[in-house]
């Protein structure tokens, strides 16, 4: 097939990111991807359609009862992708139930809890004893499904990802959208923007292409930069349109193809996540998880969930570590001597 | 395409030619004149039709109520900002407009009501259209049971609430439910999937189906209901119309050129999607029950079930509260001693 889950060749590589790219290319990579949207917003399908897989294939969608004792919930999938050599571990982290209660007040400590527990778990490792084999679960995207139906952001999305902006990189996704026509998607894609800027919300800005790199690459660059957010459609029906066999949906009047740029942005958000999974993943360590761990570091020691104790400060590393029993008071600050 | 009927049949009077064909029938007496007297009389008092829009913000209510009524009636065509801002709580905004075919005057009033369901907490959203519906009774019964009564009361009483579920193709979310639950005992609720051209076809019959499955379960009534069926006829008629709402529908105010005819329709990349075009959508079937075939069955239902319900209660309330005072007990009391 003609959809390749690699980094795109580039014609000239620095030497340096080349050496680091063969040998990630060694290990493999593993990435973490959040998905955050309503019921209904065609996550599944999307997610499905981006890595040509079946994530979900015993879903069973709860009804409106159901839905109604439904708080959100956390699940996450990973499936080991490989490609030419290349091994990927991704894993895709769902919200079921974001968005779906009348009162979506408390929708969403859920799910920054979890996002919060995979820095802290990443901070307990990276403070131990063995590092040879740390997983990096951390969170490296989310992608944030906003409705094409509205005429912008909901006071839900603009809360949502204000509460996250600083721990995750947000990408936001403009979901079905074939349900727009051209102009209304270009006036949503502008609206939202604006109301991004208004809120001070701060989503994933792709970097600018590098001056060594190819004019293709930074012509690529300059396109997605100028198409967020993307309005994307998924299906991994096999429809036959024009004679030949596409992906899309076939409606009467007329089939949208979801790998047509023309049709929407489906091809770009995939070029996007492939071609900066590495920049991701940067990102995540070197700005949202240092900004975890320096203020939590700063908060002082306390009992962390697995009943180690954590250095005040990153010069400190314990002699030896004293396994402290877990109390049922919470609130005890121990101080190690030395 | 079906053909539906225009609501005033159209009869010339017998009687008038009978002197001139020399044509005496013997056994006809010509009772059918009055429905010809009824005609006249309904055209030149012309009819009242109250509709109440409710749905989160973007699901194209304003557009719809312009396409059923081939012209600009809803709130948003008369306001004067262009751009909108999500109210912060519920408001109830009526717009009234005189329209006129074919020598027959309708009086219509959209209500509209922005902020339903757009909030992040929308408990107890409903309350206000209840109020609002209620208010609608209660004025037309203070009008009633004055001494000196207005020959024609103005009615205000909301004959009809089209309600917009967002086109997700799962299910009923918890504010669908809740909402027709508690409204479909005061007002005739018609639930319609709105942006309908983002389902194919089959997902628009599986999410049919799924919500007619979950309003059965859920024992909301929804127009027609069943129990106002009033002879086979009409239970045939309407049972045709309960195995297909609700309906999907589209709504557009903008002509487009299609086979050489100009069409109302949307138009995109893959297809130009025809609005009156029943293998497009089901806009024509909303259309045709609203207007050309139920309109009159609405308003009866709405004044002598609904309102009625609503003025018993209200009056054995204040029969309860006379009786009280007076000492009398309330079972002596029934609606009928009014």
């Amino acid at each position: 097939s003609s959809a390749s889950l690699l980094f795109l060749s580039r014609a000239s590589l620095p030497t340096q990111r080349h050496q680091v790219h063969r040998k990630s290319v060694k290990k493999g990579f593993e990435f973490t991807l959040m998905v955050v949207g309503e019921s209904g917003l065609g996550k599944s399908t999307l997610i499905n359609s981006l890595f040509l897989t079946d994530l979900y294939p015993e879903r069973v969608i709860p009804g409106a009862a159901e839905k109604i004792e439904r708080t959100v919930q956390i699940e996450a999938s990973t499936v080991e992708i490989e490609e030419r050599g290349v091994k990927l571990r991704l894993t895709v982290v769902d919200t079921p139930g974001y968005g779906d209660a009348i009162n979506s007040q408390d929708c969403f400590s859920t799910i920054i809890s979890y996002i919060d527990d995979q820095f802290e778990r990443y901070l307990h490792d990276e403070s131990g004893l063995n590092r040879r084999h740390i997983v990096d679960n951390r969170v490296h995207c989310c992608f944030y499904f906003i409705s094409p139906l509205g005429h912008g952001l909901k006071p839900l999305d603009v809360q949502f990802m204000k509460a996250i902006h600083n721990k995750v990189n947000v990408v936001p996704v403009i979901a079905k959208a074939d349900t727009l026509t051209l102009r209304e998607r270009e006036r949503l894609k502008r609206r939202i923007l604006d109301e991004i800027d208004e809120h001070g919300i701060k989503i994933y800005h792709l970097p600018d292409a590098e001056s060594d790199e190819d004019e293709d690459f930074k012509e690529q660059t300059r396109i997605l930069k100028a198409s967020i957010p993307f309005a994307v459609v998924g299906s991994n029906q096999q429809i036959e349109a024009k004679g030949k066999k596409v992906r899309g949906r076939l409606y009467p009047w007329g089939v949208v193809e979801v790998e047509n740029p023309e049709h929407n942005d489906f091809l770009k958000l995939r070029t996007m996540l492939i071609t900066h999974m590495q920049d991701l993943q940067e990102v995540t360590q070197d700005l949202h998880y240092e900004n975890f761990r320096s203020d939590r570091l700063k908060r002082g020691g306390r009992l962390s969930s697995h009943g180690y104790v954590l250095p005040l400060s990153p010069a400190y590393v314990p002699v030896c570590f004293q396994l402290l029993p877990l109390t049922d008071s919470r609130a005890q600050a121990v101080h190690l001597d030395g | 395409a079906q053909c539906f009927e225009f609501p005033l049949p159209c009869y010339s009077s017998p009687i008038s030619f009978s002197f001139i064909n020399h044509l005496v029938d013997f056994s006809y007496v010509g009772i059918d004149a009055i429905l010809e007297q009824m005609r006249r009389k309904a055209m030149k008092q012309g009819f009242e039709l109250n509709i109440m829009v409710v749905g989160q913000s973007g699901l194209g209510k304003s557009t719809l109520m312009n396409t059923l009524f081939k012209s600009k009636v809803s709130r948003k065509s008369v306001l004067a900002t262009s751009q909108e801002k999500i109210p912060k709580t519920i408001e109830i905004k009526s717009i009234s407009h005189d329209i006129e075919e074919k020598g027959v005057r309708m009086k219509l009033t959209v209500i509209d009501t922005p902020g339903f369901g757009d909030q992040i907490n929308n408990e107890n959203c409903w309350q206000p259209i209840m109020k609002f519906i209620n208010d609608q009774y209660e004025a037309y019964l203070q009008e009633e049971i004055n001494i000196n009564r207005k020959k024609r009361i103005p009615d205000s009483r909301v004959h009809c609430c089209i309600y917009f579920i967002p086109p997700t193709g799962h299910c009923l979310r918890p504010l669908d439910v809740e909402f027709m639950k508690r409204l479909s005992k005061v007002v005739n609720i018609v639930p319609v999937i709105a942006k309908a051209d983002t389902l194919t076809l089959e997902e628009r019959d599986f999410f049919k189906k799924k919500i007619r499955e979950e309003l059965r379960s859920n024992g909301i009534d929804v127009y027609p209901q069943k129990e106002f069926d009033e002879d086979a006829e009409d239970r045939m008629i309407n049972e045709k119309i309960r195995e297909m709402i609700p309906f999907a529908v589209v709504g557009s105010d903008q002509e487009y050129q299609v086979n050489g005819r100009r069409l109302l329709g949307r138009k995109t990349k893959w297809g130009t999607i025809e609005v009156e075009n029943i293998a497009h959508c089901e806009f024509a079937y909303l259309r045709d029950l609203l207007i050309r075939t139920h309109m009159q069955n609405i308003k009866d239902i709405t004044s002598s079930i609904h309102y009625e319900m609503y003025r018993v209660r209200r009056l054995n309330e204040s029969n309860t509260a006379v009786t009280q005072a007076n000492g009398i007990p309330e079972h002596h009391l029934s609606a009928h001693e009014m």
